[in-house]
């Protein structure tokens, strides 16, 4: 290896700066995987028996599928009666309001530099906090019940809005649609609930940030998210995951129903724990994330920030019913050491006029392996569909892959569809010329890698764009000077 | 403020300087000229601490120190400038965000608090009048798109918004119709208060009727052959090289 390309190599290789474990006692479920433990964590939750059945159905087809394998992606076999798949932070008391909250679950919200109070003060992000698998606390609930929003935990919309839990799950990522979102189904144990009514606009960025921190306990959230008729949201997730040498699964299923004219916007930045350099621990993170474009004019926008885990699948898809209704995707996807990604998104086109747009930018160091997977659907039905799809590939080391699978079908003659793909360097020729202006290599690959993600973190809420610049200069920091 | 000692360097297994001397005093301005692939990039380059330019010997003192020891983001917070004969594109940076890390950087090694964002936007629109750019450039990400003339321009925008104690100038009129070169020119010359020092690379005499050098040299495989005054200048634009070329390679040949 030349110096350049050791020093391109040494500024890929960073260390996890999340990697804390905080010391809240748990109240877990027993190891292992049976119809007792869906029963107990069914009747732990005080469920409804209709919740019960969902579960039991789920799990009872999950049972009749096989794990499935992918040709790019490398990891050893998860043992799923090795896994703890409940486990609850104990209160230590009722909580009323924020000032009650467990002093170390709020000084973990502090290391992962939210401070819920901060963002009270700040009074325009509601953040839905979910520490493991219960949640801990939502904050203005009030303030946006006014406008007869509803956000809250998923457990609580169970208990609160059941006809609307009713209706909704499963009814976008059904539990036969894949291993993963079968599991969840099963043994989801909670996540968060949100449901904009008829022409309301969000006033503020809804937030919630995932937290991973038991030892040996899988995360299992449920997110659904439900926009009436002309309503807006825009949704933030975060996640980290302390430091451990096992790996750990986290399989989410995320739901989202856009009706006519509604638009969501959904962002994403994944920082979970990616495993040691040589590739100990680190979180698997088997997620599906799907959302309906169910009437005229709909709108789903995802945008996500990936930058941890050890290995990543994921496909944030959007199938366009409704006529008229606009599909994003803007990806931004990094890999370093030995990190594995396979991700992209689905675009289901059904009605007319539908439009969707990919950019998806992934970035390679170390002995990492990057994939974009992207499926472009063009039904028969989708009179003049559009797609554009943008993938580029930007490699900082020699050691790292890159790959672009897009999947096209068109069953449309009317659809017109783009697709660009580039592979990059950051080039050495770069990096001097902003080493002769004084830029260290380290800061001048953060320049240049944050540059050729632009496009996506403009998309991103502000806070978080810079957040997510932060990120992934600290994903890039290394040993360099 | 710079002394070049005996200079040999080779890129690729090849040596392409090949004892080279000279010495630039505060505020002098000196004029290197010479055939192509004579070596004047590779100077240049040499000089901001290109990796692929092997130093084979030689010393170079730049205010006392060696120069040749410090990697390039050092030589630059130093005071060494160097506008690029082809300026780098960096897609999706916008001149004012890289600029401004830049600058505070320099600031930092000086031991000087950043400019926030009003003094920065400030000291970016007084700069900008020196070379007339248009306040778009700013914007727009580093290079990208821009024309060969706008490269350049953008290049000595640099310079004065970094304000080198020496700057080298490779190559910065070539491809400049006669305005832009006016507009170069007239940059660098306001630059020029009796301290600050320039190494202008050139293949043409035209560029020294704007920058007026103390001194003209002639480098030809990878030697300084010929020193003088601008009057040099006047006659290589005469004669051409093929006089100098024949008078070293005789002796050369010797
Ligand atoms: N990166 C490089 N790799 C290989 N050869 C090079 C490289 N840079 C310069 N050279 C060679 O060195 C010689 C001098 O080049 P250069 O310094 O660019 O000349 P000038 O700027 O005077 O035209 C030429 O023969 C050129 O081909
Ligand atoms: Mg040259």
């Amino acid at each position: 290896m030349s110096d350049d390309l050791k020093l391109l190599d040494d500024v890929a290789n960073s260390e996890y700066k999340w990697g804390f474990v905080s010391n809240i006692e748990s109240d877990n479920a027993p190891k292992g995987l049976n119809e007792d433990i869906v029963r107990f964590i069914s009747a732990k939750k005080n469920e409804p028996e209709w919740l019960l059945e969902y579960r039991l159905k789920a799990f009872r087809h999950w049972q009749t599928m096989t794990e499935p394998v992918w040709p790019n992606v490398t990891y050893p076999k998860v043992d799923f009666q090795d896994i703890i798949y409940y486990s609850a932070p104990k209160p230590k008391v009722q909580l009323d309001s924020l000032d009650d909250l467990d002093p170390e679950i709020k000084a973990t919200f502090d290391k992962l530099g939210i401070s819920l109070e901060e963002q009270k003060r700040l009074a325009n992000v509601a953040v839905d906090a979910v520490i493991d698998s219960v949640s801990v606390k939502t904050t203005f609930r009030e303030a946006l019940l006014e406008k007869g929003i509803i956000f809250s935990s998923f457990s609580e919309a169970v208990h609160e809005h059941p006809e609307l839990v009713k209706k909704y799950l499963g009814s976008v990522v059904p539990y036969t649609d894949n291993f993963y979102a079968a599991l969840n189904a099963a043994v989801f144990s909670d996540g968060s609930f949100c449901y904009i009514p008829k022409g309301v606009r969000c006033p503020m960025e809804l937030s919630t940030y995932f937290r991973i921190n038991s030892a040996g306990t899988g995360q299992f959230e449920r997110t659904l998210i439900i926009a009436d008729e002309g309503a807006y949201v825009s949704y933030l997730e975060g996640c980290t995951a302390p430091m451990r040498d096992e790996n750990q699964l986290h399989a989410a299923v995320v739901e989202i129903v856009s009706h006519a004219e509604a638009q969501v916007k959904y962002s994403t930045v994944q920082n979970w724990y990616p495993g040691d350099k040589e590739g100990k621990g680190g979180i698997f993170n088997f997620v599906t994330k799907r959302g309906i474009c169910l009437g005229n004019k709909s709108k789903i926008s995802w945008t996500q920030v990936e930058t941890g885990s050890a290995v990543t699948w994921k496909y944030p898809s959007v199938i366009l019913k409704g006529d008229n209704s606009v599909g994003e995707f803007y990806s931004v996807a990094v890999t370093n050491n030995m990190q594995q990604a396979d991700t992209g998104t689905k675009m289901i086109h059904i009605g007319k006029n539908t439009s969707s747009t990919i950019i998806s930018k992934g970035i390679s160091g170390g002995r990492s392996h990057n994939s974009y997977r992207g499926l472009v659907k063009i039904n028969k039905s989708a009179d003049n569909a559009r797609n554009f799809s943008q993938c580029d590939s930007l490699l900082l080391g020699d050691q790292c892959g890159a790959h672009t699978f897009p999947y096209l079908e068109v069953s449309n003659k009317s659809a017109k569809v783009e697709h660009e793909a580039t592979t990059s360097k950051v080039g050495e020729d770069q990096i001097f010329y902003c080493n002769q202006r004084g830029i260290s290599t380290e800061d001048a690959v953060g320049l240049i890698v944050n540059g050729y993600c632009k496009e996506v973190f403009n998309q991103l809420p502000m806070e978080f764009a810079v957040e997510a610049q932060k990120l992934l200069a600290i994903s890039l920091e290394g040993s360099v000077g | 403020m710079l002394t070049i000692k005996d200079l040999k360097a080779s890129v690729e297994e090849k040596q392409i300087l090949n004892g080279l001397n000279f010495e630039v005093k505060p505020g002098e301005v000196h004029a290197i000229m010479g055939p192509n692939g004579s070596g004047k990039s590779t100077l240049a380059s040499v000089l901001a601490g290109r990796e692929e330019y092997e130093v084979t010997g030689g010393e170079v003192l730049f205010n006392g120190e060696d120069l040749l020891d410090m990697s390039p983001e050092d030589r630059a917070r130093a005071g060494v400038f160097l506008a690029f004969q082809y300026p780098v594109e960096i897609p999706g940076v916008s001149n004012a965000n890289f600029l401004k890390t830049a600058v505070n950087e320099v600031r930092k090694s000086k031991g000087l608090e950043a400019l926030d964002s009003k003094q920065f936007l400030k000291l970016m629109q007084e700069k900008m009048k020196l070379v007339e750019m248009d306040k778009t450039m700013t914007q727009r990400s580093v290079n990208e798109g821009f024309s060969g003339g706008e490269k350049k321009r953008n290049e000595i925008f640099q310079m004065a918004m970094l304000e080198p104690s020496l700057a080298i100038l490779d190559e910065t009129d070539s491809g400049l119709d006669i305005d832009a070169l006016r507009i170069v020119a007239n940059g660098v010359n306001a630059l020029r208060d009796g301290n600050r020092s320039f190494i202008v690379i050139t293949h043409y005499q035209r560029l020294l009727d704007y920058i007026v050098p103390d001194f003209v040299h002639v480098l030809y495989k990878g030697r300084i052959v010929k020193s003088g005054t601008k009057e040099l200048a006047l006659e290589l634009e005469e004669k051409g090289y093929d006089w100098i070329k024949e008078e070293v390679d005789a002796t050369l040949n010797a």
